[in-house]
């Protein structure tokens, strides 16, 4: 008897997850032996060195933070203390703004370069320079220019949001199929309505990957954006729980992370599939 | 003086030939068309008749020569010339209605909604597609799909039609059925048909004229076969027609040898005076160039001008 692929897979998923877990705890647990040492220096000195615990907290150890992350997310207790609900929002508002700011610059100078070879090879030189360049390059001369270190991350994030869109949109553009613009063409349809219902619909999924590559890239760099810039955000909170010596929520962070990232890619993929056509 | 509707004058399509130099599609077409006509032009792959077709569509420019329509000379794409294409071109993420009504908006710019759909529902119908209004492309059959071009052309109530081998990827039984279509629809409006093809049963059951081409490169319009059948035909008894196999072998022959040694064969061939074939049931003769048929002759041109060939030909009718 077979069952359907993915409940097979979702089975096999567990499995690993299972594993993953159970290796995670056996490794983490404690082993060493604990030293009998006067009560004040042993607490100078932490559990790690005079209880025999590992420094890595164990897979327990992170859920029940992970808990109580999930039940007070929003709290405010001063700079060095929020919640990671809170520093979530300032990462994604800024990841939000700069992206949407890459948006409106990427698309339209896409569809120009699609559409007019002479634009295509004269911003080809730059383009090429460009893209390469690390986002996190450009931070210093973000903060000298704008003299605002969260401005500078929006900076920072719009920079490395641009080119996947820029060029995705470009090549979008650049192949809807002759056959459909002849259809405008024998029509009479003007530049702008043929841009906006052959052109734009035609490329509209290759936009939609750009975009969703996009986004990824952004939620990327916001964490090591934030980690220069500092004062809040997600990417903060990593560094500053690391300077505190909280390895279990460097971990927490590390899997909000993750599946905020995922998140913001579904809905992508979503916008991507309502796009796409079957031909 | 006689109705030359289109007008094909001199128009030739050379490109630069890789090594230098410059290869000639085609050279010095001369056809004149008359308002009505459902013309049909047959020629092997290479010989430029889709580029004939795109010049005339507006698509393409000729390097030489002009095509006048109407009055006037053709200068880009129009809806007074819609085409459908060999891909039928609809535009994937638009429903069976979008695609229509889109042409029907490009039209009449300034027409409701409701306006826009009754139109484009009339030319569904039409087609026999109703029902199917709201179905994608993708979930359309082949034959269903080129149905929808047809409305999609037909919609914009275009003065002529221009069709580029709009059934060759359909299997025989939805070409037939699709061609008895076209074939009523054409006959109804009185529509001016310009048609590629290189079937010559679709072209003899379908065309009051027949252009050949000879190959390409180089391709010029050999003859004009004049369709002997009467315009009233059914697909079931055309081929029982006892002109049918005149007509029919006459183009065989053509597509078979002649086209590739026509050029050589008839060195003093006039472009401009192209023989108009009248197959009998014995053996196809010419009766006239078509400047003879279609246009009063032109001032200071004598019949002396035209092919040698052709000229004797026509002599040895008139002898006869």
């Amino acid at each position: 008897m077979t069952r359907s692929l993915s409940f097979r897979a979702a089975i096999v998923s567990i499995a690993l997850f299972a594993v993953f877990i159970a290796a995670w705890h056996l490794a983490t647990r404690g082993t060493g032996t604990a030293v009998d040492m006067d009560p004040e220096y042993a607490k100078l000195m932490g559990a790690t060195a005079t209880q025999g615990k590992s420094a890595m907290p164990g897979p327990l150890d992170v859920a029940k933070v992970l808990w109580q992350h999930l039940n007070q997310p929003f709290y405010d207790k001063g700079p060095n203390d929020k919640g990671v609900g809170i520093q979530l929002g300032y990462s994604l508002a800024r990841v939000l703004t700069g992206y949407f700011l890459a948006v409106i610059v990427a698309i339209p100078i896409g569809f120009l370069i699609g559409m007019s070879p002479l634009m295509s090879r004269a911003l080809d030189p730059f383009i090429q320079v460009l893209k390469p360049i690390s986002p996190l390059a450009w931070m210093p001369l973000a903060l000298y220019t704008i003299k605002d270190s969260s401005l500078s991350a929006i900076f920072v994030i719009f920079i490395c949001s641009v080119w996947p869109m820029l060029l995705n949109t470009a090549f979008g553009v650049s192949a809807v199929r002759k056959e459909w613009l002849n259809v405008a063409r024998t029509l009479e349809v003007g530049p702008v309505r043929r841009a906006f219902t052959v052109i734009l619909p035609a490329a509209a999924p290759t936009i939609l990957t750009g975009m969703r590559i996009s986004i990824g890239i952004a939620w990327l760099v916001i964490v090591a954006a934030e980690m220069l810039v500092g004062g809040t955000g997600i990417g903060y909170f990593v560094w500053n729980e690391w300077n505190n010596l909280q390895v279990v929520n460097v971990i927490n962070a590390i899997l909000l992370i993750g599946i905020v990232g995922m998140i913001l890619d579904q809905i992508l993929a979503w916008f991507q599939r309502l796009v796409t056509f079957p031909e | 003086m006689p109705d030359r509707f289109i007008s094909i004058e001199a128009i030739a399509k050379r490109y630069p030939a890789p090594a230098g130099g410059v290869t000639t599609i085609f050279e010095n077409l001369w056809l004149p068309m008359a308002r009505g006509e459902f013309v049909c032009v047959i020629g092997h792959s290479g010989c430029g008749k889709t580029t004939v077709l795109n010049i005339l569509a507006g698509l393409d420019t000729p390097t030489d020569g002009a095509v006048i329509v109407d009055g006037q000379a053709i200068e880009g794409p129009s809806l007074d010339r819609a085409v459908i294409f060999q891909g039928h071109s609809l535009l994937p993420w638009r429903s069976v209605m979008g695609n229509v009504a889109y042409a029907v908006t490009s039209k009449w710019r300034n027409w409701s909604s409701a306006q826009v759909q009754a139109q484009a529902q009339k030319f569904i119908d039409l087609v026999g597609l109703t029902g199917s209004e709201h179905k994608k492309p993708s979930e359309l059959s082949g034959g269903m799909k080129q149905r929808v071009g047809i409305a999609r052309a037909l919609s914009i109530d275009p003065k002529i039609l221009l069709m580029d081998e709009p059934f060759s990827a359909l299997d025989a039984l939805t070409r037939g059925t699709l061609q008895d279509e076209v074939r009523r629809i054409c006959q109804e409006t009185g529509q001016t048909v310009f048609m590629i093809t290189h079937d010559v049963d679709e072209a003899i059951y379908l065309a009051d004229r027949i252009v050949l081409m000879t190959n390409g490169p180089g391709a010029v319009l050999a003859e004009i076969v004049e369709n002997p059948l009467p315009k009233e035909r059914s697909r079931t008894e055309f081929h029982k027609h006892p002109l049918y196999y005149a007509v029919r072998n006459h183009i065989i022959d053509f597509l078979v040898e002649r086209s590739r040694t026509f050029t050589k064969e008839n060195p003093t061939f006039d472009p401009r005076h192209v023989p108009l074939i009248r197959p009998g049931v014995a053996e196809p003769v010419v009766v006239a160039g078509n400047g003879d048929t279609l246009s009063t002759s032109l001032p200071g041109e004598s019949p002396s001008k035209t092919g040698v060939n052709a000229l004797s030909t026509r002599q040895s009718i008139a002898n006869a």
